[in-house]
């Protein structure tokens, strides 16, 4: 096993919501993220996968610091991140990046794409001129694009493109872990697979982290190392790529591969359906919370299941595997 | 009036006698930067009960195809140019605008690719649906338009109907507001539905559960359907045949398996190569490099040819035709005898 690069534990996020729409008492709380623990190893992906409004960007911004949490830690290097201050703040900001979903919205339109680029660097580093252009020109190379093409502007890109600005930005820091929420969810299909392709060679050449996150599992299987299946805040399997593939074991995981489209129209099969919609967080059903759709609940799903590891590194909750059952 | 009944109509159309049958469609864009050519020169047709897939990647054109069917496409810049649409022998493109609407619904009903759209965030689900039901059924009294709404949500398996139709669209899930369009779309039962990305913005989970009712609405009521979409997983799961569109022309069509088996335009064997697969572990996936042409300035030869890896001259030179495959397989390629298959 590779040696850990974030240790994520007991991870939660609740936020409070209010009476009216513009404020008032607060009548309860949404579990955006409830109790997540997982490890990212050093040069490999995990990704974490689950429906709308399952808390995998809450999950996100809370690595990423941009949200403070309501219990737990995010460790990079055994540094817990919430706890920085001054210089290993800095040291934070260039070792975490952070590319999203959409690469019309995530570009400043008036600034060039050198200093798009360069700006998480001349922001952390006091660096000369020459270094930033040199360093650009390196990055730039890196992500596929040229040199020269650093002196237009984001609307003089189609998306691929665009998405290639934004990594070669996350990357001139060389950071060890990159967050990676949907990159290629707004791309074209043709697109996809060049900027899939470029993550896969980046991370073989730069040694690069990354914490994937994506809806789509077809896109995971080919990047990940790792996967984590979250369902309303809380990680219901994790698992090798291998394993949470091949022997998925919660029913949720199962059903949700169940739900994928096929690859080929002889592929087409009776689906083993996941009935329903995702409950309301604000009013979460207790016990296991994917039992109101759960083709295979039981009376007992109405208390907590613990969390079982049924092979080496392959973790399920659920009751099924709890030893008084299976 | 409810969908669950079966409809004795179903059995008595023969499968391919065409409801709807497109012959050279021509739909441009008057734009300040130019002319964009959205469609440029469509043909196809659709028998009853038939789904009918059109894929393609963003841009191509899809939309505007779709909008062109019923008459909906973007005033004032979009203009239908030229070609015919022969809805159950009657060309839509000849028939005035008030016409037009009771074709709409009745005949042939789209699904917009923004559900947003469909439905106006300051009326309730009931008065929508009682708005889209006047239009064919002026005299209905509240009562039986009451009735009404609440067979169409039933047809669509809307959990609590009689509730939901107090709901404004904010406060459904992307899901529901997708079921609700759905609903309106089918309540007058037309025989060809034109589903635009109805599936996209969904989780798939939900995804499921929509494609198969599109799937059970078509087996109770013989609709025809054209799915677009860019997901050849939408394609492989519910459609018969397959059109792949590129630059606003189709370039290959023919049966969803001989299109996934032997594809026979570089393109749509490019496309298929360069998904992930959920059920493979792939080592490396083919990317296509470089970008579609501009809608406004068309190569004079074939519109992939810049990015084929299989051009030659020829294809730079000239279009080229249609080369048949086998009756019901063609594509738009010069080399289409020479394409490899695409690895299992
Ligand atoms: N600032 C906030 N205030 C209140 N609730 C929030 C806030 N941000 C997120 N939530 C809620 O937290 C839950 C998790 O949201 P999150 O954005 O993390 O989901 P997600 O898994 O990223 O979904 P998607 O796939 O749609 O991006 C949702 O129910 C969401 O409505
Ligand atoms: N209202 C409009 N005015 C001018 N041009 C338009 C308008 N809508 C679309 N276009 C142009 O028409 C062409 C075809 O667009 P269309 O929306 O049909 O593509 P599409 O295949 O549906 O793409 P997508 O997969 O992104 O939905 C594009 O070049 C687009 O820029
Ligand atoms: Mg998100
Ligand atoms: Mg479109």
């Amino acid at each position: 096993m590779a040696e850990p690069l974030m240790v994520v534990e007991s991870l939660s996020k609740h936020y409070p919501v209010s009476e009216g729409q513009y404020g008032g008492r607060t009548v309860g709380y949404v579990k955006a993220v409830d109790g997540v623990s997982f490890t990212i190893e050093k040069g490999r992906t995990l990704a974490l996968v689950g429906e709308s409004g399952c808390g995998k960007t809450t999950t996100a911004r809370l690595v990423l610091r941009l949200r403070t949490p309501t219990g737990g830690t995010v460790k990079l290097e055994e540094r817990d991140v919430h706890q920085l201050s001054g210089a290993d703040l800095k040291w934070f900001r260039t070792s975490v990046q952070a590319v999203f979903q959409d690469p019309w919205a995530s570009l400043s339109p008036r600034m060039r794409v050198r200093d798009i680029v360069a700006e998480p660097l001349v922001a952390n580093h006091r660096v000369s001129k020459d270094e930033v252009r040199e360093r650009v020109g390196v990055t730039l190379e890196k992500v596929g694009m040229q040199r020269w093409q650093g002196d237009l502007y984001p609307h003089e890109f189609s998306g691929g493109q665009r998405q290639r600005v934004a990594l070669a930005s996350a990357l001139i820091t060389e950071p060890r872990l990159l967050v990676l929420d949907e990159p290629v969810s707004a791309l074209d299909v043709s697109v996809q697979a060049q900027v899939m392709n470029l993550l896969k060679d980046l991370q073989a050449e730069l040694g690069t982290a990354f914490l994937l996150i994506s809806h789509d599992l077809a896109t995971v299987r080919y990047v990940a190392d790792h996967v984590a299946v979250m369902y309303m805040g809380s990680i219901v399997e994790s698992g090798s790529v291998d394993q949470i593939f091949e022997t998925p074991r919660h029913p949720y995981t199962r059903g949700l591969f169940d739900a994928a489209l096929p690859t080929h129209p002889r592929n087409r099969t009776e689906k083993l359906e996941i009935k329903g919609e995702m409950p309301s967080p604000l009013n979460p059903p207790t016990g296991c919370r994917f039992r109101t759709r759960c083709p295979q609940v039981m009376s007992i799903c109405e208390t907590v299941p613990e969390t079982i590891e049924v092979a080496q590194g392959h973790r399920v909750a659920c009751h099924l595997f709890t030893p008084e059952w299976s | 009036m409810s969908l669950d009944q079966p409809m004795g109509t179903v059995n008595d159309v023969p499968r391919t006698a065409p409801v709807l049958e497109v012959q050279d469609l021509r739909t441009y864009l008057y734009t300040r930067w130019g002319t964009t050519k959205a469609v440029d020169g469509v043909s196809f047709s659709l028998g009853s009960g038939e789904t009918l897939g059109i894929v393609g990647e963003s841009g191509s054109g899809k939309s505007m195809l779709a909008l062109s069917l019923v008459r909906l496409t973007p005033e004032p810049a979009g203009k239908i140019v030229g070609g015919r649409v022969m809805l159950n022998g009657r060309n839509v493109l000849d028939l005035t605008d008030r016409q037009m609407r009771e074709v709409r619904g009745k005949e042939i009903s789209m699904i917009l690719q923004d559900p947003q759209q469909s439905l106006n965030p300051v009326f309730s689900v009931g008065d929508q649906l009682a708005e889209a039901i006047r239009v064919h059924d002026r005299d209905l009294d509240d009562k039986l338009i009451h009735e009404r709404s609440v067979d169409a949500l039933k047809s669509v398996h809307v959990p609590a109907p009689e509730r939901r139709l107090k709901n404004f669209p904010h406060q459904m899930s992307g899901g529901m507001k997708q079921r609700i369009v759905g609903a309106m779309a089918m309540a007058y039962q037309p025989q060809v539905l034109v589903a635009d990305e109805p599936t996209t913005a969904l989780d798939v989970t939900i995804q499921a559960q929509y494609l198969r009712l599109l799937k059970d609405l078509q087996e109770r009521t013989g609709v025809a359907i054209i799915v677009i979409t860019h997901d050849f997983g939408v394609i492989a799961e519910t459609c018969d045949r397959v059109a792949v569109m590129y630059a606003g022309r189709f370039v290959e069509e023919g049966p969803v398996e001989q299109i996934f088996d032997h594809p026979r335009h570089p393109y749509t064997r490019a496309l298929l190569e360069s998904r992930p697969k959920v059920d493979l572990k792939s080592t490396r996936l083919q990317s296509i490099d470089g970008q579609p042409p501009s809608l406004i300035d068309l190569p004079i030869g074939c519109r992939f040819a810049a990015r084929c890896a299989y051009a030659i001259e020829r294809c730079l030179a000239e279009y080229p035709p249609w080369f048949e495959i086998t009756e019901a397989h063609a594509a738009a390629c010069w080399r289409s005898e020479e394409v490899p298959w695409p690895s299992p």
